[in-house]
């Protein structure tokens, strides 16, 4: 059981290693590497390859943003055998709706509820 | 608004340019690294907890468990971004507070909040997806791709 | 330069290339700052005549509260000397926001005739500059020179919303959250102090290639460097013919760099050099790189450095402001970010 929490610690930490590295030693700004990031999840995802890494570590896979990718593109691959090109268009978004509409929310009613504030 | 630099002019900028590069300090490698590490890992260990929560306590299958994980996660991220308090987690963590799907929540969630002010439909509305839209649109956009060339390849 | 001289006419109120001399001295009246709360807490921090707790100031937005900074500071300037607002026959001044709106609606309120000014970070300078030469030239016989920022607005358009998480680069500056005024009036008029505005120096632009936004010290150094040294070689003088020479807001490695240009110029700048962006907060505030925005060299100037100036600490100083004159969409368009520095020459009367 604890060793679950370890890998994804791990795991997930050091996805976010390789994220800083790129922020630190080069001057590609964080939404670049994201960008980055999601797209090696999609090719990951689409070769099948990432699913060892979610069998290994659990969230510490499915939780950065190479999971998002990962889940897109499982999910356009499962409707594209399913309903054939529709599916291909339909599949990303279904498989990762709950993330994106939970944001949209969430997003909405913190506008409603909170003040920015200015930092320190 | 591009010019064309003469040959003395070139020159001037690549010499400053050094200069600059050689006294400029630069963020400290490893400790940021460390941080990151720290900050990626927690937020993915709670993430750990509350997929083993819906696989064992609220036995989801495992199609609802991940968007149970995933809407969970929006919500921590969204809830402390509202509190003020996720900012501070990036200042620390950076990288380690980006990756995570929190950080894409934050993305959404901190944009909607700031232009409120130009109006709940001009501003919140209409300026939620500034920061994360490049990642829905390479997401979504690649997935499509990648769901076509799969039946490509049947 | 002497090609371009020959085809140049001269004017009597100019020396060398562009310096600006005021034979007819205008006059400092009254000055004025506001100040937020970390610059409270500051180097400077007990000179600032209002300090803001809350820097909405009670207003809706961060804008509005901008705005009535602006206004109140040119109110205030007054005040503190018992002038009359109808005294001033024209307001000069501007902020960092899109379109100066700051400026612009404090202008509205106060209804004053206004010349708005985008200079970036350089408007103090740039405003003292036109202010003067309005007044030495019998133009006008009374104009206050006003500037804000504010770092939530500043940091809304700029750069990212105030809640989305954001790593500071050591290069990185903080947005000063404040504004400055400087009332200027006529020699031998009643309101006038012992300190006077002798030359004033139009920066070029100059671009050295930096793109990095977080690095505007590295990209405002060279015009910073360009103008001291246009300035000292139109007037024939040199470093030791001043107390004190200041930038506005070039933060440690912008000044350090600054410094490092003049010297290959041939020009020294010793122990004589203050920057307002490297001073204005405590190390202990760890502001990594330091201040910048309008308001950095216009609080600082007008809450510590004229003061000093009356009381005789300092005779001659020469002041610079720079500004990053880039938009939130050149830098994406893949250009580096051209500067400007503008500087003027105030001097304590011998009297």
């Amino acid at each position: 059981m604890l060793i679950d929490y370890v890998l994804a610690f791990v795991i997930g930490g050091l996805l976010c290693v390789i994220a800083q590295i790129l922020m630190d030693l080069t001057s590609m700004p964080p939404g670049r590497i994201l960008v980055l990031y999601v797209s090696a999840g999609v090719i990951l995802g689409a070769f099948g390859i990432y699913d060892s890494l979610v069998e290994l570590a659990g969230a510490g896979a499915t939780v950065p943003l190479t999971g998002f990718g990962n889940a897109l593109a499982k999910g356009a691959i499962r409707a594209a055998g399913e309903r054939g090109v529709i599916g291909a268009f339909t599949g990303g978004m279904t498989g990762t709706a709950a993330g994106v509409a939970a944001a949209i929310v969430f997003g909405y009613a913190a506008a409603l509820i909170f003040r920015p504030r200015t930092k320190k | 608004m591009s010019r064309n630099l003469n040959r003395k002019e070139l020159e001037e900028k690549e010499k400053y340019n050094a200069l600059v590069q050689k006294r400029m300090d630069k963020s400290p490698l490893f400790l940021d690294c460390v941080k990151a590490f720290v900050t990626g890992g927690i937020i993915c260990a709670v993430g750990e907890g509350f997929r083993k929560f819906g696989f064992h306590v609220l036995e989801l299958s495992q199609d609802d468990n991940n968007a149970f994980v995933a809407i969970v996660m929006v919500f921590l991220g969204a809830l402390l971004t509202g509190l003020g308090v996720y900012d501070q987690i990036y200042k620390f963590g950076g990288a380690g507070a980006a990756v995570p799907i929190t950080g894409f929540s934050n993305s959404v969630v901190s944009p909607a909040m700031e232009f409120r002010r130009e109006g709940l439909v001009m501003g919140t509305a209409a300026r939620m997806f500034n920061i994360a839209g490049p990642v829905l649109v390479y997401g979504i956009g690649g997935s499509v791709i990648v769901g076509l060339l799969w039946l490509a390849f049947q | 330069m002497d090609k371009r001289m020959q085809y140049i006419l001269n004017a009597p109120n100019r020396v060398g290339g562009q310096t600006l001399v005021f034979h007819n001295r205008p006059a400092v009246a009254a000055m004025a700052t506001i100040a937020g709360e970390l610059e409270a807490q500051g180097t400077f921090g007990h000179h600032y005549d209002i300090v803001l707790t809350d820097d909405l100031w009670g207003e809706e937005s961060w804008e509005k509260a901008e705005s009535k900074m602006f206004e109140q500071v040119v109110r205030k300037a007054l005040a503190k000397e018992n002038l009359s607002e109808t005294w001033v026959e024209c307001l000069l001044g501007g902020d960092l926001l899109n379109q100066i709106i700051a400026a612009n609606f404090a202008a509205r309120q106060l209804g004053l005739p206004f010349l708005g000014l985008y200079g970036a970070c350089s408007t103090m300078a740039e405003s003292l500059l036109l202010g003067s030469v309005l007044v030495s030239g019998g133009f006008m016989s009374c104009v206050a020179c006003a500037v804000t920022s504010h770092f939530s607005t500043a940091e809304r358009q700029y750069r990212m919303p105030l809640e989305m998480g954001t790593q500071r680069t050591p290069t990185a500056q903080r947005t000063v959250t404040g504004a400055g005024c400087t009332v200027l009036v006529a020699p031998g008029s009643p309101a006038a102090k012992n300190i006077e505005i002798t030359h004033g120096t139009v920066g070029k632009v100059i671009d050295l290639g930096i793109k990095d936004a977080n690095n505007m010290g590295a990209a405002m150094a060279p015009a910073a460097a360009d103008s001291i040294c246009a300035h000292l070689a139109d007037t024939g003088r040199t470093v030791d013919d001043y107390d004190l020479i200041v930038t506005g807001d070039l933060g440690a490695l912008g000044a350090e760099l600054a410094r490092e240009l003049c010297l290959q110029r041939g020009v020294d700048l010793k122990d004589k050099h203050l920057d307002c962006g490297d001073s204005i907060f405590t190390p202990e505030q760890d502001m990594k790189a330091g201040g910048s925005g309008c308001a950095c060299s216009a609080i600082v100037l007008n809450a510590y450095l004229l003061k000093e100036m009356m009381s005789g600490t300092y005779n001659r100083v020469l002041f610079l402001a720079t500004g990053a004159l880039l938009s939130v969409s050149s830098t994406q368009q893949g250009e580096s970010i051209p500067c400007v520095a503008h500087a003027v020459v105030f001097e304590r009367r011998a009297d």
